[in-house]
Formats: C-alpha cells, sequence, structure tokens
C-alpha cells in the first residue's frame, strides 16, 4: 500500500492541518516510510483475539455531578487569543 | 556546606531536617547551578524568585515531618502548574498559563517540595531525542552534542547535571526510562493508574504515565510513593493499597525468580548491550535471584503496534488545540482557515506526522485495518507478559538498543527513531511497571541502563530488585561539568 498526494490532502483537510505542496511530499514519504514499518502486523492472524481498549480492567466509578470550580471565567479567558472580557472571540462565522 | 548539588534527595531531607542546611542555602545552590548550566538548555521556564520566596518562607516556620521538606524540584514542562507557564515543548502552548495544578505536582508541593522551574521535552512528548521541543535541543551533562534522551530529555539532563535533586517526567513509549539510560540516572515508569493523569497535557490517554527520575534507588522509591495516589479527578485512576516504597525497600531478594526475554536479543543489538546484559544476569544472580529463560513472542510486533494506538490517541487528544480558547492563534480568512494555519503553524513537523498517522488509521475504511488490528495485537502481547508472570516476579532486558547519540544523528529518519524504544514500549502496551538503572559504560563512556520489568501494582519488588543490583553494579556517572565556565 503507498500513500499519494492525494490521500494527504485527504488526511489533511480531516486534521485541519493546511499542508502546502512541498509538505505533502515530505509527509508522503514519511508516512510510507511508517506505514511500511506498521504492515508487520499483517504476519499475525488475529481473527480470533478480542482487541484490548484498557489495560487497567476496572469498571469506571460514578461520582456525584457537582460544581467544584467557581467563578473562574476571567482566569479561564485571560489565556485566549481574543476576547471581548465575556467571550472567546473568532473569524465571523455567518455572513 | 560545599558542593550541595551533589548530595542526593535522601541527603538533602536529612541535613534539613538535623538543621544542617536551610532550605534557602539548598535553593540557592540549586538556582546557582541551574543558572551557570544554561548550555544545557535543560530548563524551558524558570522560576527562581518565587522559589527562593518560597524557601525563605519554609524556612521561618520548619515543617519537618515533611517527606520532602524545602527542597527545590524541578520538573518536566507536560505538568500544569497553577500561575505558572505550561508549554508541553510546543509553540501552540507557547503562552498558556494554567488555572490549576496536576495531581502529582500538587502531591510533591504538599510534601513541601518548592518548584524550581519547568524542564525541557520532546513537543507534546513526541520524541526520543528532546529534538522536537520548540525550545531547542538539550544537551547530555555526559558529552557535548549528545542527546539526552526523549520525551523527558531536560528533566534527565538536570537530575544527571545536578540542577535539581530529582524530577518527575512522563512516560508514554519509554520517555523516562530511555533518557534515564542516556544520561546515567534512575527512572521509573509505573503500573497504568497508579499516578494521576489530571492536570497533566495529554498525548496518549492508554498508555501515559507520569513517574520519579532520580540520582538513586532509594530517591526515586521516595518520591514513588508521594506522586502515588488514587485521585477520583483521573477516572482511570486505579484504587489499590499503595507501598511506602522507601520504607519497605530491601536489598534482600534471594530466590525472587527473574526472566529473561530471548526476543529482547534483537538484530544489530551491539556487543556491548548483550554483555551489559549478561552482566546484569550475573549481578542478579550474586544477589541470590533465580535466572529463567523466558519467551514473550510477540515482542517484535509492539513497535509497530504502539505506531498505530498512540498517534490514534494523540490525533483526537490534540484536536483541542484549535486557537479559540488558549494559546497560539494564526490569522485566517475564515474559522475552518485559522484553524488549519493554526495547527500548521502551531505544531512542529512530529507532532503533525503523528496527528496524520493517527487520523488516517482512525479515518472511515482504515479503521479495522489499523487500528483495531493494533488493540488486538496489545492483547496478545499483554497475554505474553500474563504467561511469564506465572514462572517469574519480574523481566531483565536492557533498557535500549544503543546508547546515546549525537543531536542530528537520527533527526531524518522517523523509523530509525522509534527503534529507540523498542524495549521500552512494549511495557507501556501491557501497562506494566518497568524501571531503568545505570548499569556501565560503553567504550565511549556513555552510560548504559539495564530495564527491570515487573507485575502490575508490583513496583516494590522491582524496585526491591534495582536497589539490590544499584550496590552491586556501583555505577560513578562521569561527568565533567563541561558546559560550566
Amino acid at each position: 500500500m503507498s500513500i499519494d498526494l492525494k490521500t494527504i490532502k485527504h488526511i489533511s483537510k480531516l486534521s485541519r492541518i493546511s499542508v502546502d505542496e512541498q509538505k505533502a511530499e515530505k509527509l508522503a514519504g514519511d508516512l510510507n516510510s511508517i506505514f511500511k514499518f506498521i504492515e508487520k502486523l499483517n504476519e499475525l492472524n488475529t481473527d480470533k483475539v478480542k482487541p484490548l481498549t484498557s489495560v487497567a480492567e476496572t469498571t469506571l466509578k460514578l461520582r456525584s455531578d457537582e460544581v467544584k470550580s467557581k467563578d473562574i471565567r476571567n482566569e479561564i479567558i485571560k489565556n485566549s487569543p481574543q476576547d471581548n472580557e465575556d467571550y472567546f472571540v473568532v473569524p465571523k462565522v455567518i455572513e | 556546606m560545599s558542593d550541595i548539588t551533589k548530595q542526593s534527595l535522601s541527603e538533602l531531607v536529612k541535613n534539613i531536617k538535623e538543621k544542617k542546611l536551610s532550605s534557602n542555602e539548598v535553593t540557592k545552590a540549586f538556582i546557582d547551578r541551574s543558572e551557570k548550566s544554561k548550555e544545557l538548555n535543560a530548563y524551558i521556564s524558570e522560576d527562581y524568585s518565587s522559589a527562593l520566596e518560597k524557601a525563605k518562607k519554609f524556612d521561618e516556620k520548619q515543617n519537618l515531618d515533611l517527606k520532602l521538606p524545602g527542597i527545590p524540584i524541578a520538573v518536566k514542562d507536560l505538568f500544569c502548574t497553577k500561575n505558572v507557564r505550561t508549554t508541553a515543548g510546543s509553540k501552540i502552548l507557547n503562552n498558556f498559563v494554567p488555572t490549576y495544578e496536576s495531581t502529582v505536582t500538587q502531591n510533591i508541593w504538599n510534601e513541601g517540595a518548592i518548584l524550581l522551574g519547568k524542564l525541557n521535552c520532546d513537543e507534546f512528548a513526541m520524541g526520543s531525542s528532546n529534538e522536537t521541543s520548540f525550545f531547542g535541543n538539550v544537551q547530555n551533562p555526559v558529552d557535548k552534542n549528545l542527546v539526552p534522551g526523549g520525551s523527558s530529555g531536560g528533566s534527565a539532563s538536570a537530575v544527571a547535571g545536578q540542577l535539581t535533586p530529582i524530577t518527575i517526567g512522563t512516560d508514554t513509549g519509554g520517555s523516562i526510562r530511555q533518557p534515564a539510560s542516556f544520561t546515567g540516572i534512575v527512572g521509573l515508569k509505573p503500573t497504568y493508574g497508579s499516578c494521576s493523569r489530571y492536570g497533566i497535557v495529554a498525548f496518549a490517554s492508554s498508555l501515559d504515565q507520569a513517574g520519579p527520575m532520580a540520582q538513586n534507588v532509594k530517591d526515586c522509591a521516595l518520591l514513588q510513593e508521594i506522586i502515588s495516589t488514587y485521585d477520583s479527578k483521573d477516572s482511570t485512576s486505579i484504587d489499590f493499597k499503595r507501598n511506602e516504597y522507601s520504607k519497605e525497600l530491601t536489598k534482600n531478594i534471594k530466590g525472587k525468580k527473574i526472566g529473561i526475554p530471548k526476543e529482547y536479543r534483537v538484530d544489530g543489538m551491539p556487543k556491548e548491550i548483550e554483555e551489559l546484559w549478561q552482566k546484569g544476569i550475573q549481578y542478579a544472580k550474586d544477589c541470590g535471584a533465580e535466572i529463567i529463560d523466558i519467551t514473550l513472542p510477540h515482542t517484535s510486533y509492539a513497535l509497530p503496534a504502539y505506531y498505530i494506538v498512540a498517534p490514534a490517541e494523540a490525533s483526537s487528544n490534540l484536536a483541542r488545540y484549535d486557537g479559540v480558547k488558549y494559546g497560539f492563534r494564526a490569522k485566517g480568512e475564515n474559522l475552518i482557515d485559522m484553524y488549519e494555519k493554526t495547527r500548521s503553524e502551531g505544531f512542529g513537523a512530529e507532532v503533525q506526522r503523528r496527528i496524520m498517522i493517527g487520523t488516517y488509521v482512525l479515518s472511515s475504511g482504515y479503521y479495522d485495518a489499523y487500528y483495531l488490528k493494533a488493540q488486538k495485537v496489545r492483547k496478545l502481547i499483554k497475554n505474553d507478559f500474563d504467561e511469564v508472570y506465572k514462572k517469574v516476579d519480574a523481566i531483565l532486558t536492557p533498557s535500549t538498543p544503543s546508547s546515546a547519540f549525537k543531536i542530528g544523528e537520527k533527526k531524518d529518519d522517523p523509523v530509525s527513531m522509534y527503534l529507540n524504544d523498542i524495549f521500552t514500549v512494549p511495557v507501556n502496551l501491557a501497562g506494566l511497571p518497568g524501571i531503568s538503572i545505570p548499569a556501565g559504560h560503553d567504550s565511549k563512556g556513555y552510560p548504559l541502563g539495564l530495564q527491570i520489568i515487573g507485575k502490575a501494582f508490583d513496583e516494590q519488588n522491582i524496585l526491591n530488585i534495582a536497589y539490590a543490583m544499584e550496590e552491586k553494579i556501583s555505577f560513578k556517572n562521569k561527568i565533567n561539568d563541561w558546559w560550566i565556565k
């Protein structure tokens, strides 16, 4: 299997990372060598194996739904790249 | 008292408790040495003036019952520290100041420790040489232009170079053990669920664990007993009985069964590593352990499986960096354009590569072939360990397939860089504890490490084996302070 430039463009759209021609070519080369390495897994027959999703074989604990942090809006907003004191500001979405 | 920074954590604690040293003297000594060590580039952010204030405050009202009384400690910049910039080694978090504290760092402050600063690391902990950091390479104190390993490279360099008495790192595929091995220090990756992940910048959530890095096994055990707590803020934190590891530490490992997995004898492994391993086996025997040959048949599939699971989880975890609520934002013509440019300019090449791999293996039509397959292989790897642990108490392997390499040597070949973690990755996939201890030098005088892998929740046992072997090995790091003028 080989990852072509079209696929790179598609993945870049899905991951919301803009990629120009030069970068796409470099990425295609890198990803192909990495996937060639990953292909080794196909040597194994895993039809009857159950996938392991978590090594911690415990059931998730329930907890009460409580508010623990209060009045931290200003602190949180302080980290935003752009705000109007009350809200995060982003480029216009609806014309 | 001279040479404060040469003292181990245990010695510093003893001297402060006996009032032979003040927290102020100790803190000043580590700050002075850190200031003289800028060439190592171990720090991303320094917090010296507030460290000195805290030390003064501690000395005014000393609480000597604490386990880390007034001890200054620098930590990996992957732990959120309240009101202190936390970058994860990335441009995208260059100006991020957390409004909360990670549980493991809170645990060490609760025992009296004082934050010295935040240590350099590979961007989002993705790397094995600290070369992916936005804040530049870190130098290995062992030799100039030598990588310290990664991703906890700044942490390893700071402990080996005596800029901090101990530190905490994180380990997703070897990020504590590999740099510990490259710099001649001790590093422990605890059982998954032992240390809370709350407040740690997430990389691959089913693999990430915080752990101690120290000059010796005893200090490592002490730090582990402090940072390992059950935490309801981390849904995968496990509520089990935790030992007081440092108090229960013993060199008596007589009759312990230690397995030697034949699959770790990989093609192209330098002779020096094989010799080190044989020496390690002899030391373990000298300590009274019984050596048993074992097989972990799926070992060679661990790294390929890891490079599906870890990027898949990373691509999902890193979706949050979109330039809206915090962090770096690039200008865009519209919202989508802003997202795409922010992430393209904010993330470095290795992080983008891994997000792309992760996105691809999770994308429609490929999920079963890659991600599901990798999870099945992960099960087989865990089964291998479960099977051998019916016969042995622990496993002994080399920590890395080579000693530290030069800066730039492997930078352009991702696969050869990934091979660094060939002996450490299976441990993360199976959620087990593993410790790397310095065990010798190669012909260039660079440190080499041995890894002891334990059963889940059996940190005490591998710490004991490490403690016993440490005495037999009596390793001395060859560091000549080359960076201090």
